[in-house]
């Protein structure tokens, strides 16, 4: 593959960065990145990934935006209330540049769905407001060997981290269960401050960009905590855990399954 | 004693685990733990006493997107 003339002048600031070049562009152009969740943290991810110039780009997301999303999910504008999250995000998506690829799911991830649908990424994002679904890409990603990023938010706290399975610490090796139901306040009880998602999603979305470059260091073995209010951020280094239920010495979790006790959605529209 | 949480000094008597999460307002389900670099096992909570110098990282449960 060769860069066009137009694509050389698109990404021209990106050719100019030493860590990238023409050949980071074109590994940009050929890498594929699945973005599960066309909420808050999944709509800069996908601004960003399709302005970046990254080739093939999926979005998962059963969803209809709602008006109360508009706070923070900046992909949807008023007039997609109503419409599919990811019809809307594959619109502005392919506004900004109309070189990616956008391929749509509308559905929920599920244990019968997500190993099918991970499989041909080269990276995937965890996005999604709820712990059933946190906990299974974790897993998915694990037991594919897929090298993800997590993000979570809540009121104007957020963390992610970047798990490459087999070689960094997991989700679960923090966290070997989800919580139990209802210990948790979900968005739409709590609330979450319209910008916070552009924090943690735009460090998502510069994960997967390094991770197609192979440039720098990723956000392994640490987990990055950013509280808003007080405008910090924290950074928690990680063994992998010998105890981890999937990727310690001895998992008790081999197959995927659903966490059903853990299905509290996180959505100002419910 | 003094004891090292989140990043920060503080004091407090050598209670356990469970006992200095409840001290300070903390359900001890929605937090994952950290002791000197390494989780420790909710179940351990109860019966872990906490020494001078000791780091822990109290982590919550984030879930929303």
């Amino acid at each position: 593959m060769k860069l066009t003339e137009d694509q050389i002048n698109r990404y021209s600031r990106h050719i100019l960065l030493k860590e990238v070049g023409g050949k980071g562009q074109k590994k940009l152009l050929e890498g594929k990145v699945l973005i599960i969740g066309a909420g808050g943290l999944g709509s800069p991810i996908a601004l960003y990934l399709a302005a970046a110039g990254v080739g093939t780009i999926g979005i998962a997301d059963a969803d209809d935006v709602d008006v109360t999303n508009l706070q923070r999910q900046v992909i949807h504008f008023t007039p997609d209330v109503g419409k599919p999250k990811v019809i809307s995000a594959k619109e502005k998506m392919q506004a900004i540049n109309p070189d990616v690829e956008v391929r749509t799911y509308q559905e929920w991830v599920s244990a019968a769905n997500i190993a099918d649908m991970i499989a041909d990424y080269d990276f995937v994002i965890d996005g999604t407001d709820n712990f059933a679904a946190k906990f299974l890409i974790n897993d998915a990603c694990v037991l594919g060997g897929k090298p993800y990023s997590h993000g979570g938010i809540l009121q104007f706290d957020g963390q992610t981290m970047t798990v490459a399975p087999g070689q960094s610490p997991c989700y679960r090796c923090i966290f070997p269960e989800p919580p139990p139901k209802d210990a948790i306040p979900s968005c739409s009880q709590a609330g979450v401050i319209g910008v916070l998602p552009g924090v943690l999603g735009t460090i998502q979305a510069t994960e997967a960009i390094k991770y197609l470059l192979g440039q720098g260091d990723l956000l392994t073995g640490r987990l990055l905590t950013y509280s808003a209010l007080r405008m910090r951020f924290r950074e928690i280094p990680f063994r992998k855990n010998p105890k981890c239920p999937i990727c310690g010495e001895h998992p008790t979790i081999t197959t995927l399954k659903d966490e059903l006790d853990a299905m509290t959605v996180c959505d100002l529209g419910h | 004693m003094q004891i090292t949480v989140n990043g920060e000094t503080v004091t407090t008597e050598p209670v356990t685990v469970l006992a200095y999460l409840e001290s300070i307002g903390i359900d001890p389900r929605r937090v994952a733990v950290e002791l000197n670099r390494d989780i420790l096992p909710k179940a351990e909570y109860p019966a872990t006493l906490l020494a001078e110098g000791d780091q822990i990282e109290i982590v919550q449960f984030v879930g929303g997107g």
